[in-house]
Parts: C-alpha cells; sequence; structure tokens
C-alpha cells in the first residue's frame, strides 16, 4: 500500500494505482474526459490536472502512478486555473448547439463546463467543420463536436475486440473514423454512446426523440440473454424509450450488448392487447377476457389431464411459471417442459449452472467451448473472456463450428466426437488444460439441445473431472444458457412430472392427435408445425411464432411492464422492476393465470404478486435472496452413451433476432440489413 | 487538412510490391522480432510510396495491413499522421517548403511566392503540367541554411526568389542543381569560408555537403 497526501487528507491506495486513484479515494472529484475505469490511460485531454509538490507543473493525475509519499492539491488557483485553460481549448472548436444535441443534459462537456468554463469565448477565428462518419444504423455522429478523447477507440480495439475504430490524421485536423466508414461489427458496439463525453456520439434510433429529465428511470434486469444484465429502462409515459446498462460488476460491468439496447422498439410493434379466438373461418377475432377464458375452460373440461400440455418461453418471469405450474398440478397434468428448444439440461443444478460465475472468467488460465459461440449467445460475457484472453493468452479451444471469437481460439473441429478424444487424453488441447490450475469448460445449447445433448453433457462433466476443472475451490464446469428464463424455470421444475411428456414427446402426441390442449407461455421458439393437432393456447405480448398458430390468445406483458424473478445462467436470483404499463387489455401473466383459476374454480391460493411470491419462495427458497447465486453441489449428471458424429451447429444463428421483442424491432431488422450490406461489399 | 481532401478520390484497383521491393519487405519486417511486426510499417509505407510513383493508394495500406498483421486502421493512422506519406499523386518533382520561424525569417515566403508565380500552385496542389506539387511543411531540420526547400529527396538550401527560379528552371529540364546550398558554401560553413581551424585542409576536396 502507498500512502499519499491530498488536501492534506492522508490516504492510501493499492501499489499501481494513479494519482487519480488517489484522489478518489480522498473523496476528491477529478473531471475528466479520456479516462475511463475500464479502458487503458490515454491521458490525452488534460483535464485531470492535478498539483503535486516539487513538480514545476500540474500534472495529468490519470497517467501518474501513485507514489509513496506524494503530496497533491486540487484546490489550488493553479489547478483551477490550468483546468481552466484545458477547458477552453476543449471548446475552441466545439459548436455551441447544445440545444440540438442529444447529448444535452447528460453531457460530460455541459457538466465540467458549469465549474471550469468561461461565460464568454475569447476565440474569434472560425471553428472547425468535420464530415461526420458513417457508423452504422446504431450510432449517430456528429464529429465536429468531438474532442478526440479516443474513448470511443480503445472500447472498440480492447473491449469489443474489432480494431475498426481509429483517429486519423494529426493536430487540429484529427479525425475518428471507422476504415473507408463501414459499420462496426461488433455486438457491443452501441458501447461507445455511453462512453462518448460529448455528443459527437449519440443514439441513432433514439435521436430527438426525449431528453433525459422527462425520462422515468426504472432499474431493472435484461432478458434478451441468459446473462441478466442489469438494466436501466427509461420510460416516458407508456413508452419506453431505450434501455441503459447499469453498473454490476459480477455480471455485465458497464456494457450491454446492442439487442438488449436496441431491440426495445420491438414493444412498440406487433403487440397483442387484447384477446383473440379463432373463429370457424380460421381467422383470429378479438374476444373479451371473458369470451377467451370460456372457449379455454370449456376446451379443459372435455380434456383428460393426460392430454394437456404447457411450455414456457425463453423470457418468462419465475412467477409465471410458477403460476402455471401451480394451475396444472391443480387440473392434474404433469406435461411441462420450460426447454422448447428440447436442451436436454434439468437433473442436479451443478449440470445446468454457470458455476464458476461470470466473474470467474477472470481467474480461468484455459478454457474449453463447447458447442457455444458466446460472442452472440452473450456478447457482455465474451468481453471478459477476450480480457483474460488479453491479459494472460488464456489458451481457448473450442468444439463447434468455427467463428470469429474477437481472441485467438483453437478449433478442435465441429464433430462430437472429439470429446471422446479429449477424455482419452489423445487430443493435443488436452496438454493445456493439464497445465493449467483453473481451467474452465462453457457448454452451450449448441451442444446441449440436440437428441443426444445428454451424452454431451455427461462426457464434459467426465471431462471436467478428469482435467481439474472442479477442484477443492474451484469449479470451472459452466453451462452457458441462451433463455432467460431458463434457470429459473429448471429450479421451480417446470419440467415434465413421473411418466409426463417433454417437448418432444408433446410433438409426438400432437402429430398422433394424442394431445388436446398445449398451454405456450410466452413460447415461440418451438416447432408450432408439429402441435397444429392441438388446441393452443397462446399467452404472451407479441404476434409472433405462437400467437400465430393459437387458437386463443391471452394478451401478457413483455419484461418491461411487470415485476418478475430471473435467475441468469449462473443462477443468480434477481429482481426486474416495471417500468411501463402493457397495451391495452393485456395484464401481467401471473393475474392472467389467477384469473383463469378462478373461472375454473380452483384455488390457486394466490390473490396478489406478493401472495404468489410468498408460496413461491416456500417452494423454493432460494429465490428469496436477492442478487445471491445458491451454489450447487457437484454430483454425477449427463449420460455415458456413444456420442453420435452429427456435427455440432450455432445455436443462434443471427445475433439479432433471437425472440419475439427482436424479431418485432425495427432496428434490428436495420442491424441486419446493415451487416448484410457489408458483407456483400467484403465478398466483392 | 480536412482528411477527405487528402485522400486520393481515383484509387488503383489493385497494388503489389514488386519483385525486387517484396525481397526488401522481407529484409526489413526480418528486423523486428516476432510479433513486434508492425514496427516495420513505417518502412513499409515509404517503399511502397517510392514503388507507386511518389504516393501510397489504400489498397497499398490494406496489402500492408495484411502483411504486417495489423488492423487497416491503425496502418491509415499512421500514414495520416506523417505529412510526408502521400496518399494521392503528388509531381514528379515534389516541393517541400520549410515555413517554420527560422526559414520564415530568413524568406521562405520568397519560395511560396516564386512557385505560386510560376506555377500558380498554393501548399497541397500540383501544377497544371502534372510535373510539381508544392507543399508547406515544418521544420525540416537545416536552419542553418534557411531558407529550405525539400525536391522529393534532396535539399536545396539558401534559397531567395531568384535562385528558386533557377533551381525550378533546372527541374524543368531534368537537370536538376547540384544538391545543397545554392549560394556555393560548403555544407553549413560561415558565408565567408571558415573561420576557425581553418589551418585544417579537407582531406578531399569538393563539397561534403550532399
Amino acid at each position: 500500500m502507498l500512502k499519499l497526501t491530498v488536501n492534506d487528507i492522508e490516504v492510501e491506495v493499492e501499489e499501481g494505482s494513479t494519482v487519480l486513484h488517489a484522489c478518489e479515494a480522498a473523496n476528491v472529484e477529478i473531471p475528466r474526459f479520456c479516462y475511463h475505469d475500464k479502458l487503458s490511460i490515454a491521458g490525452n485531454c488534460r483535464m485531470c490536472l492535478v498539483d503535486m509538490e516539487r513538480a514545476p507543473k500540474p500534472i495529468a493525475s490519470c497517467a501518474m502512478p501513485a507514489g509513496e509519499g506524494m503530496v497533491i492539491r486540487t484546490d489550488t488557483d493553479r489547478v483551477k486555473k490550468a483546468r481552466e485553460g484545458v477547458m477552453e481549448f476543449l471548446l475552441i472548436n466545439h459548436p455551441l448547439d447544445c440545444p440540438i444535441c442529444d447529448q444535452g443534459g447528460e453531457c460530460d462537456l455541459q457538466d465540467q463546463a458549469m465549474g471550469y468554463g468561461l461565460d464568454c469565448s475569447r476565440f474569434d477565428e472560425n471553428k472547425r467543420a468535420v464530415e461526420n462518419k458513417h457508423m452504422g444504423p446504431l450510432i449517430s455522429t456528429t464529429m465536429t463536436r468531438c474532442i478526440h478523447c479516443t474513448r470511443c477507440v480503445r472500447f472498440a480495439t480492447e473491449v469489443a475486440g474489432v480494431t475498426e475504430l481509429g483517429a486519423i490524421g494529426r493536430g487540429e485536423s484529427v479525425e475518428i473514423t471507422t476504415y473507408l466508414e463501414k459499420a462496426l461489427a461488433s455486438e457491443l458496439s452501441a458501447n461507445i454512446i455511453d462512453l462518448c463525453p460529448v455528443g459527437a456520439l449519440t443514439s441513432k434510433p433514439y435521436a430527438f426523440s426525449a431528453r433525459p429529465w422527462e425520462l422515468n428511470k426504472t432499474e431493472s434486469i435484461d432478458v434478451m440473454d441468459a446473462l441478466g444484465s442489469n438494466i436501466r429502462i427509461d420510460a416516458r409515459g407508456a413508452q419506453v424509450m431505450r434501455v441503459l446498462p447499469r453498473l454490476n460488476e459480477d455480471i455485465n460491468e458497464e456494457w450491454i450488448s446492442d439487442k438488449t439496447r436496441y431491440a426495445v422498439d420491438g414493444l412498440r410493434r406487433q403487440r397483442l392487447d387484447q384477446p383473440y379466438i379463432r373463429g370457424r373461418d380460421g381467422r383470429l377475432a378479438p374476444a373479451t377476457w371473458d369470451e377467451a377464458f370460456k372457449v379455454i375452460a370449456a376446451k379443459l373440461k372435455r380434456a383428460k389431464p393426460s392430454t394437456m400440455a404447457a411450455l414456457a418461453g425463453d423470457q418468462i418471469d419465475a412467477e409465471a411459471m410458477f403460476a402455471l405450474k401451480t394451475l396444472f398440478c391443480k387440473l392434474g397434468s404433469g406435461n411441462l417442459d420450460c426447454r422448447q428448444d428440447g436442451a436436454k439440461v434439468g437433473g442436479p443444478r451443478a449440470g445446468y449452472l454457470f458455476n464458476s460465475t461470470i466473474a470467474g472468467i477472470d481467474q480461468a488460465d484455459a478454457l474449453l467451448i463447447i458447442g457455444s459461440n458466446p460472442r452472440v449467445e452473450a456478447a457482455v460475457m465474451n468481453a471478459r473472456i477476450r480480457r483474460n484472453w488479453l491479459a494472460t493468452g488464456m489458451p481457448v479451444g473450442v468444439v463447434g463450428p468455427i467463428a470469429d471469437l474477437t481472441y485467438d481460439a483453437t478449433f478442435l473441429g465441429d464433430d462430437p466426437t472429439v470429446l471422446v478424444e479429449l477424455l482419452s487424453g489423445k487430443h493435443k488441447f488436452v496438454g493445456k488444460l493439464k497445465k493449467a490450475k483453473r481451467p474452465m469448460i462453457i457448454v452451450g445449447m449448441g451442444a446441449l439441445a440436440r437428441p443426444d445433448g445428454a451424452t454431451l453433457l455427461g462426457h464434459a462433466r467426465e471431462i471436467a473431472e478428469m482435467y481439474g476443472v472442479v477442484s477443492k475451490n474451484w469449479n470451472g464446469f459452466n453451462v452457458l444458457h441462451l433463455a432467460a428464463s431458463r434457470v429459473a424455470g429448471l429450479d421451480i421444475g417446470f419440467l415434465p412430472e413421473k411418466s409426463g411428456l417433454d417437448v418432444d414427446a408433446m410433438y409426438k402426441a400432437a402429430e398422433a392427435d394424442k394431445l388436446d390442449l398445449v398451454w405456450l407461455l410466452g413460447a415461440d421458439e418451438a416447432d408450432m408445425t408439429r402441435l397444429k393437432n392441438a388446441f393452443i393456447v397462446y399467452q404472451g405480448h407479441h404476434g409472433d411464432n405462437g400467437a400465430h398458430h393459437a387458437d386463443v390468445v391471452l394478451p401478457g406483458a413483455a419484461y418491461t411492464e411487470k415485476d418478475g424473478i430471473y435467475l441468469n445462467t449462473e443462477g443468480r436470483v434477481q429482481y426486474a422492476n416495471r417500468a411501463a404499463f402493457p397495451p391495452g387489455q393485456a395484464r401481467e401473466d401471473w393475474a392472467i393465470l389467477r384469473a383463469f383459476a378462478g373461472v375454473l374454480g380452483i384455488n390457486i391460493g394466490f390473490d396478489s404478486l406478493d401472495e404468489l411470491r410468498e408460496i413461491l419462495f416456500r417452494a423454493v427458497p432460494h429465490f428469496a435472496s436477492r442478487d445471491i447465486i445458491k451454489p450447487a453441489k457437484w454430483v454425477k449428471f449427463g449420460s455415458r452413451a456413444k456420442i453420435k458424429p452429427n456435427e455440432i451447429t450455432a445455436a443462434v444463428g443471427n445475433f439479432y433476432m433471437t425472440c419475439p421483442i427482436s424479431r418485432a424491432s425495427e432496428t434490428m431488422a436495420e442491424c441486419v440489413r446493415a451487416m448484410d450490406i457489408d458483407q456483400a461489399k467484403a465478398a466483392e | 487538412m480536412n482528411i477527405d481532401a487528402r485522400i486520393a478520390k481515383d484509387q488503383p484497383d489493385n497494388f503489389i510490391f514488386s519483385a525486387e521491393n517484396e525481397k526488401e519487405v522481407n529484409r526489413i519486417v526480418a528486423k523486428y522480432p516476432k510479433g513486434r511486426q508492425a514496427s516495420a510499417v513505417m518502412p513499409l509505407l515509404d517503399l511502397a510510396q517510392r514503388q507507386h510513383h511518389n504516393w501510397i493508394p489504400m489498397k497499398a495500406i490494406e496489402l500492408i495491413a495484411k502483411t504486417l498483421d495489423m488492423a487497416e486502421i491503425r496502418v491509415l493512422e499512421v500514414a495520416t499522421f506523417y505529412t510526408m506519406f502521400n496518399l494521392k499523386p503528388v509531381g514528379t518533382y515534389f516541393l517541400q517548403a520549410c515555413t517554420t520561424t527560422p526559414c520564415w525569417l530568413r524568406g521562405s515566403d520568397e519560395i511560396m511566392r516564386c512557385v505560386k508565380d510560376r506555377y500558380g500552385i498554393v501548399s497541397g496542389e500540383t501544377s497544371n503540367c502534372g510535373r510539381f506539387s508544392l507543399l508547406e511543411v515544418e521544420c525540416l531540420g537545416a536552419c542553418v541554411n534557411a531558407p529550405i526547400i525539400q525536391v522529393n529527396d534532396d535539399f536545396y538550401e539558401d534559397l531567395d526568389y531568384a535562385t528558386t527560379a533557377v533551381l525550378l528552371d533546372s527541374l524543368e529540364s531534368d537537370e536538376p542543381l547540384p544538391v545543397g546550398s545554392v549560394s556555393g558554401r560548403s555544407g553549413s560553413e560561415a558565408t565567408g569560408g571558415a573561420t576557425s581551424l581553418a589551418k585544417l585542409k579537407p582531406k578531399q576536396s569538393g563539397a561534403p555537403n550532399a
């Protein structure tokens, strides 16, 4: 530890800290533009100048390593004057267009100009003008406003792993641009909008639509992937205007993926805002809640419990799944499944959790990925793998299709029998696993959502046990889910009861005309054509795949419109909060199920969300402990059958469209188009 | 200068190093440790510029990026940072006139005026005949013999309006003046001849200032 004095306050900071850290430790705020916690140090904005004893001139605190016994002053006249000088230079070429700038109200330059700016400019010459750059469908640029902090360049290079942004020219003619103005080919690209301290990079879809002070801000949880990124939902009235990341060092740090951020415009399109019943003419006709419930109730009365089934979707909160499970239990049916992709997960918890935790990736020293492409399946987590690889050169092996992961990886082939080779110790990559102290395995849905998924899981477990992936203080065996609702569904036991049907059995039963009713709770990824003989009830928020094939549609609430509990792929319990109300007659999912139970005359045991949660906590106590992961005990799981040599395919084909919300989003469609254009150009 | 204005609009469809330069590329790259090939970016840009009529097309930047395993934008950053790299065509004779303080005090404006009078070009432009380009540059490091103009690789020193005209005449007829001071002094010695160490005779006759 180093001892420093900042403004007569003695502070201690760790070896390797900077003077800026020391000032923060002394609760002294240092203005900055180029410095950012998660990026490398550039030291080029000079806003963080402080005085150091015996130094002839002010020093840039962000770039000066803290030293033992340093005496720092931040409150001298010289510091104030120096910062004012820097600010004046920054403002020389910065346009005075705050009133028409989207950054207005949340702009670092605006805020800091309040402290260090002069009331008028001494610069009479013409300001520099820079042409705007094209950076794709998400990022709007006004490059005249750029102050060349290079945060965006550093983010793209270091975190996102796409070296496409750069600062060309020099001196006064520096310009930030991509090579030949291509769209940024990163799933994390829009984070540079948050990083930009001025209004040079702003959000294109959100352009000129709201001011920060008119928005209601709700802290919530993302459901676009299974990471459970912490987000802030900004809404104006009933409309979600934008989604921003919230700091959570254990999950998403300060980033979110472009889908998390921009799929929300899909919440305004294709919405189900009233119940529908399919009429004799085969078309869905609007109906009232009573009529819809009556049709389903009549169908249920005629059906045997063993011919009813329920499928839960990928973005459903734990409460709704628990309510539907309770309802089906009361009806006497055990045909439940929350794995519409047919993933062979379930059983012991250690076999379906990301056991090392996401933050555990930082400690890994070798990584074997089986049937997953983290870059598209969990983009934010992929940045963490990349950071570890950058810092330590961690060896990464991938069993699955070849993909650009933004770090060097050895592709061991997409034939899953390579797992047998790894197990027998014959494969070259084994040496790297053996050498590692904390090796890690990530098993994805590419491996698990196939008929022999359980076998692949079993082999992965054996590899883990053989090469020290699981030891006394370390469990590096990880399953990466795609669905935000999956772990909660598995923990609740939204799974076939004894002799109940799983999703494959449901398909077969429906095709044999032995399934009378299927309740789809936000399940849009299931193969509807195989279910078409059954009476389909679709409860959800978008007119997507499920609703198109449904006989009765019950309009539910999207993730921004309800309080809900989600467990991410680690098994971390997180509470999402409502930011807006569902449209029209749509209701929260648990309330729909409660009301329907009433129509059937079944006492489902709760009348409010709080009561529902109470029952839920009694059934699965760890759901009550917010932000906590209940660790899983390591036991045997998976099967030891023979692996079929069918090649492992990618679980996610198109990053931008994976759920009803993102499929309805115009911005996501725009991203797909831009990507196609750039790919076509590259192919030329 | 605006970046777009610095990069040629008309670009060739392809660029490859000549067989001879290919060998030179390998020799240069081999100088740097493995994994540090990016250090060769400036010599390679220079090589490409010399091969390609004194300017670097974007295809060459892409080729160099590929050769050195760098991102294209990183090579472009270097190429745009240095004024010595031309990203659009220049004349056969590329005139770089120094206008930094010592040269300016000694009359660099006269040099600029002379070029302008003859060809009607200012900094950044190429003459109609396509043989002369002018660029105003920062200190060329020969202040003792100010003012200076650099023609391709060579320095011409102690210029004024009249001697610049003589120099340009010689370039027009493709018989350039001897390199160095046009005043005839040897190297940077005093204009009136050596004032110290006068007894020491140079071992070889002739101006050692080339």
